[in-house]
């Protein structure tokens, strides 16, 4: 076999780095102020995977040190952004000056297919309070109210949601009370996120705040139980490039149903009854745990991890379903579309593996995708030789084991954790202790996340909310042949004459999920690592600069 | 369908702004600061701000747009930015060593009320501002106004910081661009030196925002005007300011603090809009106006009087910043052709839409007008009265494509196409450029859907 479909280590010993990665984080760290470095010392980790998967400590989650230039967006851009998003059919309004609401206007490419629902998409628009000055002085609850109403009377949505923006916490603008009023004033589910863009550290406070909200305003409206076997919600998959119709094509081959999808390709009504599936699959862990873990309280339902970037990552997790459900015939489906999707997807990486085998990269991007496109550089034979998130936390990194040893600072007590008890008559545990206990003895962890360090090979460097010094440097070190990151990292790193791959975006391409995805993946870094673009940076006579002339006749 | 839920009754809105045809104060300061050489641009507010106006240059530009940022947290947000923005020039200098920092506030240190240059006065007593090095900065409220006047604000603050009277005339003119691609800024320098006139433009993103690629990151790119010019700019003989909502601020400024008279102009768009343009920098200068730039003018009238039957009567609706908008509308009427609805989402005054009122005073058909206006109106205003050409920004395109009617991308921002950035719109050359995007856009829409008995060879 080509690649090592159940193997994701590189079948070819990858060229040993010279470099010295403790050296290299000294060089990272020496033009920086004394209590900078000490600081960015604990974000800067050389990986060590110690027998039983103990990795190394990693200071995550934390400020980011002003001037320094780093990568990281606002609690807003989390919320509203990220997890509300992708949804086609509530009116998000941002509550606000105008700015917030027009960068998030169909900026992060979650695609969606209307027509599967009842037709109705509002992402191609964008709502906005467009506050002014005199709304910064008296208020602008009035104006938020008028617009929401405006908006019922213009479009006669099914739901709207409101995001708080910077200056509406400081001027104390209660927005739950405008939403609850306009909730009852027009008969349809209006709430509101206070998402401000200073709450936190980085966007991942905004993900917090979305799935609180969801789960209190959405989760649990509608018990209707959706027809079909082998029930699932998918959580943390954002449709980017079309991703989630990958997997969604790979679930109804296999006969699984998907009730709700959080929140690539969803609408309003699949979270509400979402609490109705027998299983949560979980593929961005950082954004929508939380969602995962009320769902599992409060009705029952049990999460798994699970990773459908790579082709050998994407059977493992349909395997993974399978070995839940533990009904032969989901088994044997689950296999035969292994089978007859994988000699595509082997023929194709057989193809570019000669061009891309040995080749470096690194990863510096989202919560989870530095860690699970790990997977695709391993098929492709290139070797990662350093990542790290924007807004990961230590438990993204080094595992959920570490989470009772985490202590929640000032910046995260601000954000609410919702008091959960299981639901008086709803809450029903989707299968016992013992079935369980079977399934974990026989390999199935649930509500597990093992984090990307234990995967990441001894002596690479883990870097958390890089900045761009540090970037900068990192590619004078060590040359890496792809740098994958998003569009504000992409033409500076470009200009350094090596290639990146956004992978917010996807650079407009994809889907890169499931097995097509690969393929797509496997044909972009072939294209990327062998252009021929890099060779015309010099001009003839810069290479020659000679003056005196050779006269060529033929 | 894209829009789907576009309603054509169009219903009175007073508080839902719905596809807004404008953004907020800060970006338009940072794309100003990243006019200025040596100079990274600084975000007092939360990592939001400049995360979003970063990505959104970049995506704009293809460029490394690099800004740095306060980083607010909700400690900072209750007990004030001073500390952040201390640290964050302390860090700046000692890591990135630019030569000046332009700090913008954001609407978070506005709401507090952060003072920054008392902010500054901190820096500079516990030694954070290294000998030779500056600080200047705008202050940029996102609720008041838009990016263009974030872009005003930040170019007045060039002056208010730097401009210095020596004394003596210098022969040098003051060329306030506006809020233009870096090709324009190119373009308006070059019909300056074609003439033989000195100047002193400011910002100027030219080489800053359409860098080469040589295999060698520079974070401070060739471009950009530099501090010492920016203090002679008090010494020149006078400033012309194109476009008034994005200039005219910074061109008053000079004249109250350094006594350099100024003329405010419109842009140097279009066949009339270059002649304002040429002719005022002829008499400030004193020079007279040379062959090669009548050639240009000449060779625009001719291929307007060439192509004018397929743009005569062309219903135009038209959005986007106001002194392009204006300046565009000017354009558009002088080739015979019909703006019909034209919106700004800038709040860019009475003053302005009144001068739109009387660029389009002889247009044969009616017209919409609305200052400020969002795309949502501009849209229904559509579908209420189709027209023959669409002219905006990137996001235009989903009205374009709902509507079946021909695009022309023009203004901020542009996501989806090459160009801009390299290809001047301003002067006489650019104008050719403009016609050319018209008649390509119209000819390619008459070809395709013209029957094969009256397909045309030869137009």
């Amino acid at each position: 076999m080509a690649m090592g479909a159940k193997n994701n280590k590189p079948t070819k010993t990858v060229r040993p780095d010279p470099k010295d990665p403790a050296t290299i984080k000294d060089r990272l760290l020496a033009k920086y102020p004394p209590k900078v470095a000490r600081k960015r010392a604990k974000q800067i980790v050389v990986n060590k995977v110690k027998p039983g998967g103990d990795v190394p400590v990693i200071s995550s989650n934390v400020r980011t040190v002003p001037g320094l230039i780093g990568q990281r967006g606002c609690c807003y851009a989390g919320c509203k952004g990220v997890v509300l998003g992708p949804t086609r059919d509530i009116i998000n309004i941002t509550h606000g000056p105008i700015g917030c609401g027009f960068y998030s206007w169909l900026t992060r490419r979650n695609q969606t297919d209307p027509d599967s629902g009842d037709g109705q998409n509002y992402m191609p628009y964008c709502f906005s309070t467009d506050m002014q000055d005199e709304e910064i002085i008296f208020g602008g609850e009035k104006k938020l109210k008028q617009a929401i109403q405006e908006a019922y009377d213009n479009f006669k949505p099914k739901a709207i949601a409101v995001f708080a923006t910077c200056p509406v916490g400081l001027i104390g603008d209660d927005v739950h009370a405008v939403c609850r009023e306009m909730k009852a004033k027009l008969g349809i589910n209006v709430f509101g996120f206070s998402c401000e863009g200073y709450k936190g550290v980085s966007q991942s406070a905004g993900h917090h705040i979305a799935n609180n909200g969801i789960f209190k305003h959405v989760v649990g409206l509608d018990d209707t139980v959706k027809e079909g076997n082998y029930r699932i919600n998918l959580l943390g998959e954002y449709n980017i490039g079309g991703d989630a119709f990958e997997i969604e094509r790979l679930f109804e081959k296999c006969g699984i149903t998907l009730v709700s999808s959080y929140s690539g390709n969803s609408s309003i009504d699949q979270f509400a009854n979402s609490h109705t599936a027998d299983l949560n699959l979980i593929m961005c862990h950082r954004s929508i745990n939380y969602v995962a873990e009320m769902m599992e309280t409060k009705f029952g339902v049990p999460w798994i991890k699970v990773n459908f970037i790579g082709a050998a990552a994407t059977a493992k997790s349909l395997r993974k379903i399978a070995q839940y459900f533990d009904e032969p015939e989901l088994t044997a489906v689950v296999e035969k579309v292994i089978a007859e999707e994988m000699p595509a997807v082997e023929a194709a990486c057989a193809d570019v593996r000669s061009r891309t085998e040995g080749k470096r990269a690194m990863l510096f991007v989202g919560g989870s995708r530095a860690h699970h496109y790990q997977e695709l550089f391993n098929e492709l034979g290139m070797k990662t030789l350093s990542a790290g998130y924007e807004f990961g936390h230590r438990d993204d990194y080094e595992g959920r084991r570490v989470l009772p040893d985490i202590k929640v600072d000032a910046d995260s007590r601000n954000i609410e954790e919702l008091a959960i008890e299981p639901d008086p008559e709803r809450f029903n545990p989707r299968i016992s202790e013992e079935k369980k206990a079977d399934l974990e003895a026989a390999g199935l962890k649930f509500a597990e996340y093992e984090g990307m360090m234990p995967e990441m090979e001894d002596g690479s460097l883990v870097i958390d909310d890089p900045s761009q010094h540090e970037t900068d440097e990192l590619i004078k070190q060590f040359k890496p042949d792809i740098f994958c990151a998003g569009i504000k990292e992409k033409y500076a790193v470009q200009k350094h004459g090596i290639p990146l791959k956004q992978l917010h975006s996807y650079d407009y391409g994809g889907p890169y999920a499931g097995f097509k995805g690969a393929v797509n993946f496997y044909k972009e870094i072939d294209r990327m690592v062998n252009s021929k673009v890099w060779q015309y940076m010099r001009a003839p006579w810069e290479e020659h600069p000679e003056l005196s002339a050779t006269y060529a006749w033929e | 369908m894209l829009l789907r839920h576009t309603p054509t009754e169009i219903k009175e809105r007073s508080a839902l702004t719905v596809n807004p045809a404008k953004t907020c104060q800060p970006i338009g300061a940072m794309y100003a600061a990243l006019g200025i050489h040596g100079c990274l641009p600084h975000s007092h507010g939360s990592q939001g701000c400049y995360a979003y106006h970063r990505s959104a240059l970049t995506r704009h530009y293809k460029e490394p747009v690099v800004a740095a940022t306060s980083a607010f947290t909700e400690g900072a947000s209750v007990f004030g930015g001073q500390a952040n923005l201390v640290q964050a020039i302390d860090n700046i200098f000692t890591v990135y060593n630019p030569d000046v920092i332009a700090v913008h506030t954001t609407c978070l240190s506005e709401t507090i009320g952060d003072d920054v240059p008392q902010i500054f006065a901190k820096a500079k007593a516990d030694g954070k501002v290294p000998e030779g090095k500056y600080v200047l900065h705008a202050s940029t409220p996102s609720y008041v106004g838009s990016h263009v006047t974030g872009f005003a604000n930040m170019t007045k603050a060039m002056v208010d910081y730097f401009a210095e009277s020596n004394g003596r005339r210098a022969k040098t003119v003051n060329l306030i661009p506006g809020y233009v691609e870096p090709s324009d800024m190119t373009e308006i320098r070059r019909i300056a030196e074609l003439m033989g006139v000195p100047t002193i433009m400011f910002p100027d993103t030219a080489k800053v925002l359409n860098g080469p690629l040589t295999g060698k990151y520079r974070m401070f790119p060739e471009g950009g005007v530099t501090i010492e010019e920016l203090k002679k700019s008090g010494s020149s003989v006078g400033t012309i300011a194109m476009g008034r909502t994005a200039s005219m601020p910074a061109a008053r400024a000079l004249d109250a603090k350094c006594k350099v008279p100024c003329e405010i102009l419109g842009l140097p768009l279009g066949l009339h809009g270059t002649d304002a343009f040429v002719d005022t920098l002829r008499r400030m200068a004193g020079v007279s106006v040379p062959a090669a730039l009548n050639l240009e003018r000449g060779q625009l009238v001719d291929s307007i009087s060439d192509w004018h039957q397929y743009l005569y009567g062309k219903r135009v609706a038209l959005v986007g910043d106001p002194d392009q908008v204006l300046a565009l509308t000017r354009f558009l009427v002088a080739l015979d052709m019909q703006p019909v609805h034209i919106i700004t989402g800038t709040p860019a005054g009475k003053k302005y839409e009144k001068s739109l009122r009387e660029a389009v005073a002889g247009v044969p058909a009616d017209v919409n007008i609305k200052v400020p206006g969002d795309m949502l109106l501009f849209h229904q205003w559509i579908k209420n009265a189709p027209v023959d050409l669409i002219i905006g920004n990137t996001y235009a395109k989903y009205i374009a494509k709902d509507e079946d009617t021909p695009l022309i991308r023009y203004g901020f921002p542009i996501y989806d196409r090459l160009g801009h950035s390299y290809f001047a719109t301003m002067g006489y050359r650019g104008a050719l450029r403009l016609l050319e995007k018209l008649l390509d856009a119209i000819l390619d829409r008459k070809d395709r859907d013209a029957d094969d008995i009256d397909m045309e060879l030869v137009m």
